[in-house]
Parts: structure tokens; C-alpha cells; sequence
């Protein structure tokens, strides 16, 4: 008989595993069973099984070697008692040789890493970007499907609806479990990028919200490093990560007292995490180095000439304007143009930037930070009637309480002083 | 893995016969079958006559009623189609791009299910 004394440590020690080596073991399974589902399946039941065998016995020598070979045998199991028996004799004849050589093999690390191939299938564009990120958060990050719900405000039920129609369309309609070759690379890396980001803005902006959110944020970064470590010469992926971790390091003077975003401008930079903005800054310098830049890399230079800047005033903004200009090269987006007048604003001075805006105004119409820059500008030059309804409209169209909050605060300080 | 592509248009916004840009689509259509032939990709390919063509048949209660149409409600109509071999799903998606409707109007992708005979 185990007393509870022996019981805690085995179940802290499978969420231990299940926690962090979750997406390897899976991705391993995945790859050889061919099949998601299976291998999710087979996976739950091997550590269901462990919190009983180790319970009894103690942890065993090599705990992801057991759990690999018990998840196998497990598939087994379940192919075996599956209907169509027939058709998967061949399935369980490989898995039976499969497991045989295994067995065989004292190999210190059976577990070869193939989560990039895990990476590529749940972000495949056949899914859609909410599935991709929730199934990403699930098989690759091993959240639980309770935590992906409350951090998309789902209910569970619809949470775990959406995962198992994912995994039964990974299976059925062939989504290859495989890194994508050279023809394919460009775009496919583009949606897994543009997945991992979405799961950093959604942490990033649930920060002033009143919901309390697993934190997405590290989930990403945690993603971004495991990006670079499997594939370490693409400038993209090292762009990303370098993005997310010098946004990361704003994180303690993004927001005010009363809980409002704070602009760049009104935060307090010495509340700005040095060492998160030395290991971005290094990375993009890296990243830029290899000659392929990108609007992931070209970003984060963006962030990183503004983190380097000593105050506001003193920020690098001819600098700036260039990147941005640069940016635009990769791909026409009025979101970049906006960001682009900013900055020349600062350069050419406000009159010149609020003529820049009107190409672009009819495509951010429905866009808060459009009308907040508008404001701003129409405020630097001393037309307060107009900033008002600026502001006015850009509080209509907020997003969320902190941003709003902003700009409450804004439209008072310009019609009250 | 065997994959049909179901080709929907708007019978209004494919381009009429005999003008120029219809022959630049049947060219480009004649493109994409000899592009699935050489690759070993084709197993089927048709253009349907138009949905005013079509009947419905249901049998309710042992008997057959049939209908004109359909006529659904979007303008999109089922217009042909292909079935091809393909190594996954990228790749079907690569051969179904190549089909002028993906860019007049759209290419539903779906594997075909095969039923075990066992």
C-alpha cells in the first residue's frame, strides 16, 4: 500500500511531464501513428495508466521511455478494439514491429524531436486561426482544453467541440504531418508565425481586462524558443521571437494607475525590462544580419530603436520612418502606413502628417488607432474641436475598458484644461 | 489520397462563350488537365451542363418526386468537377488553384472517403 506521502510526488511529477514534455511525447506519437486523435488518446490513457503503476512502484527509470512505449501499446489496444479490425491489421502489424525494435533499442532518448511537424500540422491554413491557435495551445503547449476556453471566454464544451473536429480534419482531409518543403515553406511558415503571434496578442491585450487569462504570453515566448532552437537559421522565426520579447519587456509600464493603456509616450521607461530588451534587441540584430528581412524582423527593429531611445523626445524617428518604409516594401497594409505618419509626425511636424492620413482613412474607418492618431495630431496643432470628436469616435470603436479608459482620459485633459 | 474538387461559379460572372477571355479560360482549363494528366494526379475530370438543366429527385414514402433545380439561394452553382490523386492536402490545394474557377468563383477540396470493404 502507497501512503499519500508517496502519492503527491508521482502526481506533481506527471503534471510535471505532462506539463512540459507533453508536446514532444505527442509529437513523437503523432509521427508514428499517423493519426491525431489516436495519439491524443493513447497519450491520456498512458498517463492515466502511470498515476497508477507509479503510484504502486515508484517512478520508473526513464519516465518519457515508459510512457511512450505504454501510449503505443495502448494504440494498440485501441485499434484492436476498433470495428473496422480488418482494415487496420496492416496499422497494428507496423505498431507491433515498430514497438519490437524499440524495445530492442537502449537508445538514452527514444524521442526523437518532431514538433515542428506538430507545429506545421496544427497551424496548417486549411484550419481556421482561432482552431489553429486552440489546437497549437493544446497538443504543443499541453494546455488543458478547460484553460484554451477561458482564455478564448468559450465554454468548454465548444472548446473541446472545436478541437475534435480539428484533429478529425488533420486526419480526414490529409493535412500532412510533415515540415513543408521549399515550394510550400514561405506561406506555410507565415501562418504558423502569424498563430504564434495572435497567441501573444491575446494574452498581450487581455492583460487590462478583468479576466484573469493563463498566461498566453509565455505560451508564445515559450513557442518563439522552440521556433528558433528547431529551426535556427530562419530570420522570420528569430523576428518573431525578438517582436514578442521586446513587447514582453513593456509589459510593467503599459498600463496606468486607473488601469488605462498607456501610449509609448506616457510610459515610464524605467519600468522597462532591460534584460527582456537586451536578449530582443540581440536577437534582431542577429536576425537582420542574415540579409532576409521581414515584417516580423522589421518590427521588432522598430520596437528596438524606440527601447534604445533614453526618453520620448529623444527617440531616433528619421530611423524609425526608414524601417517603417522598409516595411511597407514587404506588403501594402494601411495598419503600417498609420504607424509610418506617426513617426514623420514627429519628423515634419503634425500639419504634413494629418494631410498623409486621408489615403488611408477610408481602409481604417472601423479602426480605433486611426482616429486616436488623428486626434493626437489634430491636438498638437491646436484644434481642440476637432480632436474632441476624433477622440470621441475612437472611444466609440474601443476594444477593451484600458483603452478606452486612455482616451477618456485624453478627450478630459483636452476639453477640461 | 483521393480528392474531388468541386468547382461553384456564378454563371453571370464567368465570361460569355465566344469572347476572348472564354477562350483564355478553356486554354487554361485544358492547362490544368494535361498539368494533373503529366503528373499522374487525373483520375476524373467533367464540366456540367447548367444548373437550369438539373432535376431533384427524392423518394418520400416510397414514391419519387422530383423537382426542377435546385435553385438555391446563392449564385454559385456546382459547375464540374475533378477527382485526383494526391500525396496530401497541400498538394491538392496546389492542383486545385490551378483551376480557372478558384479565381471567378470558388473550389470546394474534399477527400473522398473510402469505405472499408471489409
Amino acid at each position: 500500500m502507497s501512503g499519500d506521502g508517496e502519492m503527491v510526488p508521482v502526481v506533481e511529477a506527471i503534471e510535471q511531464i505532462a506539463r512540459h514534455d507533453r508536446g514532444r511525447l505527442l509529437s513523437s506519437l503523432v509521427g508514428s501513428l499517423r493519426d491525431f486523435q489516436l495519439a491524443e488518446d493513447s497519450l491520456q490513457d498512458a498517463f492515466e495508466s502511470a498515476l497508477v503503476h507509479w503510484g504502486r512502484n515508484g517512478l520508473p527509470a526513464s519516465a518519457h521511455g515508459w510512457l511512450m512505449q505504454v501510449a503505443r501499446r495502448k494504440a494498440i489496444d485501441r485499434l484492436r478494439r476498433s470495428s473496422s479490425l480488418r482494415a487496420k491489421s496492416d496499422e497494428i502489424a507496423y505498431l507491433a514491429e515498430q514497438e519490437n525494435r524499440l524495445a530492442a533499442d537502449d537508445d538514452p532518448d527514444p524521442i526523437g524531436d518532431e514538433r515542428l511537424k506538430l507545429i506545421f500540422a496544427c497551424c496548417h491554413p486549411a484550419l481556421d486561426r482561432k482552431t489553429s491557435v486552440a489546437l497549437t495551445l493544446r497538443s504543443v503547449c499541453g494546455l488543458r482544453t478547460e484553460e484554451i476556453a477561458s482564455a478564448f471566454l468559450d465554454s468548454h464544451e465548444a472548446m473541446a467541440q472545436r478541437l475534435v473536429r480539428a484533429r478529425h480534419k488533420i486526419a480526414r482531409a490529409g493535412i500532412a504531418y510533415a515540415v513543408p518543403g521549399p515550394d510550400g515553406w514561405a506561406a506555410r511558415l507565415e501562418t504558423v508565425l502569424a498563430s504564434v503571434y495572435l497567441i501573444f496578442n491575446e494574452g498581450y491585450a487581455s492583460q487590462g481586462g478583468q479576466h484573469i487569462r493563463v498566461d498566453l504570453c509565455e505560451e508564445a515566448l515559450r513557442l518563439g524558443r522552440l521556433l528558433v532552437a528547431l529551426r535556427p537559421d530562419e530570420p522570420e522565426i528569430e523576428g518573431l521571437l525578438a517582436l514578442m520579447l521586446l513587447h514582453h519587456a513593456r509589459r510593467a509600464a503599459r498600463l496606468g494607475k486607473a488601469g488605462e493603456i498607456l501610449t509609448l509616450e506616457a510610459q515610464d521607461r524605467s519600468l522597462w525590462d532591460r534584460a527582456g530588451i537586451a536578449e530582443g534587441a540581440a536577437l534582431i540584430e542577429q536576425a537582420l544580419r542574415r540579409g532576409r528581412p521581414g515584417p516580423y524582423q522589421l518590427q521588432a527593429a522598430i520596437i528596438a530603436v524606440h527601447a534604445d531611445a533614453p526618453s520620448f523626445a529623444e527617440t531616433n524617428w528619421m530611423e524609425i520612418v526608414c524601417l517603417y518604409d522598409e516595411l511597407a516594401r514587404t506588403g501594402a497594409n494601411p495598419v503600417y502606413e498609420l504607424n509610418r505618419i506617426v513617426a514623420l509626425s514627429y519628423v515634419e511636424g503634425p500639419a504634413a502628417a494629418l494631410a498623409r492620413l486621408e489615403p488611408i482613412a477610408m481602409a481604417l474607418l472601423q479602426y480605433q488607432p486611426f482616429h486616436a492618431v488623428q486626434a493626437d495630431l489634430l491636438s498638437r496643432l491646436g484644434e481642440v474641436g476637432a480632436a474632441a470628436v476624433a477622440y470621441s469616435r475612437a472611444i466609440d470603436l474601443s476594444q477593451s475598458e484600458a483603452e478606452r479608459l486612455f482616451l477618456q482620459q485624453r478627450l478630459e485633459a483636452l476639453t477640461g484644461g | 489520397m483521393k480528392y474531388i474538387a468541386l468547382i461553384y461559379m456564378d454563371p453571370a460572372k464567368s465570361p460569355p462563350p465566344e469572347s476572348p477571355d472564354f477562350s483564355k479560360m478553356m486554354s487554361d482549363y485544358g492547362i490544368a488537365t494535361q498539368t494533373y494528366k503529366t503528373s499522374g494526379a487525373w483520375i476524373a475530370g467533367e464540366a456540367l451542363q447548367p444548373v437550369t438543366t438539373a432535376t431533384t429527385v427524392r423518394v418520400k414514402n416510397g414514391r419519387t418526386e422530383t423537382m426542377d433545380g435546385p435553385f438555391a439561394e446563392t449564385k454559385e452553382h456546382l459547375g464540374g468537377l475533378y477527382v485526383l490523386d494526391c500525396a496530401d492536402l497541400d498538394e491538392a490545394i496546389r492542383y486545385a488553384a490551378m483551376i480557372p474557377h478558384a479565381a471567378m468563383g470558388s473550389v470546394e477540396v474534399r477527400p473522398i472517403w473510402t469505405i472499408d470493404r471489409a
